[in-house]
């Protein structure tokens, strides 16, 4: 009775203390983004005499100079294409491919899936210098497509891995039920698997566009243009254009960020699938 | 007999885009690069140029910072680890708002690098946030130039770099635990292990593998995924200090017009990479064999 007892207070403050210490954490973790967030709605001259408690006196001010000269807004336009066009890309060829790999028998099947791994991790930087040799012979340097092709061909190893490892855990039967209704194989793919594999379409989709939308080398060194510049890009240029107005550097990086905080919110959990499906199977 | 010869041309229509892709985006590049590293210009001609250039980066003080500091990244990650598995471990006990700690500490990750590194870059400024609550705190012995200090840059932007990454490994770890066995947990509370002892000998014996894959899968990060901090949050500053070999390869490539050289410089990534991702395959086919 006694010893039950002593647990329980001791629980009791371990929770406490448990508590506390992740609040802490908490804090640590979220204090960047609130000072990101409430300074973009600060006035220059308050954010220096008050550069952390909220803003007194609200002002959107700064999230209009951050959209003045429009070309905030072409970066934006830059930035939606590209993880659109190269998002479409990826899981189309990679839903393909990832069929055959699951679906159909045929002579170095595992090991050509068993490259798909190693590929993932191959550092970007390593590509970067030939790829931009050949852009610049084939002069599609400072074109969009050079980067899609490029964003493209580093989220195909991912991608296909995650999608065959899905569409293996469907059942042969629900196929062979179709090729006997007189379905050829496309068709099979195109309404039995891919209407199962809604799912992990959307988490694939995820977790590529959070990685376009947030990249920044290949950006940066084959969209020299300002035009064609992305908005991640932008904003490193941001800060140097802003050095001395930090709450519109601040409005800046808000733009930018709110986009993933919504998709996080709404997709947290394909997004944490999806990214687990790398490292766990399913 | 058409027919057969069609259906085993099939299969590989399927993969031939997803093929073509991989092998002119990544296979090809990572196979020339091996070349151009043996090459140099000479009156705008390839010439072969033997081991030169990698002569000509071992001399050179800027490529042995780039290491020295990927080094000191790859320390990074056994922090980085402990720091996931106890909160994980902590969070698997279902204490009040799990959930809402979890998506904290996972926000952070899926956020852009500069605009991580340039949030930082303001709080960690000599007259920044960071020294200001420090003062504020009494803790003046405390106050530095966080990005403005040779000695001291490198580690910020590792503390910077272990804030952004660790909530992943959180979340893995979480995901994990929960496929364990509830019996071996409630079997060491019933033989009296006390929290830490728990900790010892159920959850990391249970994580082990997740734990090798987690810290495999970080040291590749930490060679091929940290130049968007040291371009936007230092610029290779103060005094070079915050080079990495990323960056070395960007700036001799892309900056100097020195691609030759950036070329071995790429082939080293490579060949370090080479063999973590040989690391990694070893353990993902252990890892998937205890699944």
């Amino acid at each position: 009775m006694s010893k039950g007892n002593r647990r329980k207070k001791h629980g009791l403050a371990s929770r406490v203390f448990v508590q506390l210490f992740m609040l802490i954490v908490a804090i640590l973790m979220i204090f960047p983004l609130y000072f990101m967030l409430s300074n973009s709605f600060k006035t220059s001259t308050e954010f220096l005499k008050n550069p952390v408690g909220p803003p007194v006196h609200f002002t959107f001010q700064t999230f209009l100079d951050a959209f003045k000269g429009k070309t905030f807004l072409q970066w934006f336009y830059n930035s939606i294409f590209l993880t659109a066009f190269s998002i479409m890309i990826t899981t189309i060829v990679s839903g393909l491919a990832a069929f055959a790999f699951a679906k159909m028998q045929f002579r170095g099947r595992n090991l050509l899936f068993s490259c798909m791994i190693p590929l993932m991790a191959i550092p970007p930087i390593v590509m970067l210098i030939p790829l931009f040799k050949i852009t610049s012979v084939l002069h599609i340097l400072n074109t969009r497509i050079s980067v899609i092709l490029i964003y493209t061909g580093i989220m195909v190893p991912f991608t296909t891995y995650m999608f065959r490892n899905f569409f293996v855990s469907i059942p042969v039967s629900l196929m062979e039920a179709a090729l006997i209704d007189g379905a050829g194989q496309f068709q099979s793919f195109s309404r039995i698997i891919l209407p199962l594999s809604v799912p992990a379409i959307i988490t694939a989709c995820v977790v590529n566009a959070v990685w376009v939308w947030n990249e920044l080398l290949i950006a940066l060194v084959f969209l020299q243009k300002e035009s064609l510049r992305t908005v991640i890009v932008g904003i490193t240029v941001f800060k140097q254009r802003f050095t001395l107005n930090v709450p519109v550097i601040m409005a800046g990086l808000t733009l930018v960020t709110v986009p993933m905080i919504v998709f996080y919110i709404f997709g947290q959990r394909y997004l944490v699938q999806g990214l687990l499906s790398g490292a766990i199977k399913e | 007999m058409s027919g057969g010869r069609l259906k085993t041309v099939v299969p590989y229509l399927y993969i031939l885009p997803a093929m073509l892709f991989v092998v002119l985006i990544i296979v090809l590049p990572a196979i020339s690069i091996l070349f151009s590293g043996f090459l140099t210009s000479k009156a705008q001609q390839q010439v072969w140029h033997g081991l030169g250039n990698y002569v000509m980066i071992f001399k050179d003080n800027l490529f042995w910072i780039s290491i020295v500091n990927n080094l000191r990244l790859f320390l990074s990650v056994p922090v980085m680890t402990v720091i996931s598995v106890l909160i994980a471990a902590i969070l698997f006990e279902k204490i009040a708002g799990w959930t809402f700690y979890q998506s904290i500490i996972f926000t952070p990750y899926i956020l852009a690098i500069p605009v991580v590194g340039i949030v930082f870059s303001y709080l960690l400024q000599y007259r920044g946030v960071v020294n200001t609550i420090l003062t504020a705190a009494g803790l003046n012995w405390a106050v530095m130039d966080w990005l403005g200090s040779p000695k001291i840059a490198i580690w910020s932007m590792i503390a910077v770099v272990i804030w952004k990454q660790f909530g992943f490994g959180v979340v893995l770890f979480l995901a994990r635990l929960s496929s364990v066995s509830l019996s071996l947990f409630e079997a060491a509370i019933i033989d009296g292990a006390n929290w830490w002892q728990r900790l010892l000998n159920v959850t990391i014996p249970q994580l082990a593998m997740v734990i090798e894959f987690y810290i495999t899968v970080n040291l590749i990060n930490m060679l091929s995924w940290v130049f968007d901090f040291v371009f936007v949050m230092t610029g290779g500053g103060p005094v070079n200090s915050t080079y990495v070999l990323e960056y070395y390869i960007y700036q001799k490539t892309f900056i100097s017009s020195l691609d030759y050289l950036g070329a071995a410089g790429g082939v080293i990534v490579l060949i370090v990479a080479a063999l973590l991702i040989a690391l990694e395959s070893s353990l993902r086919k252990r890892l998937e064999q205890m699944e």
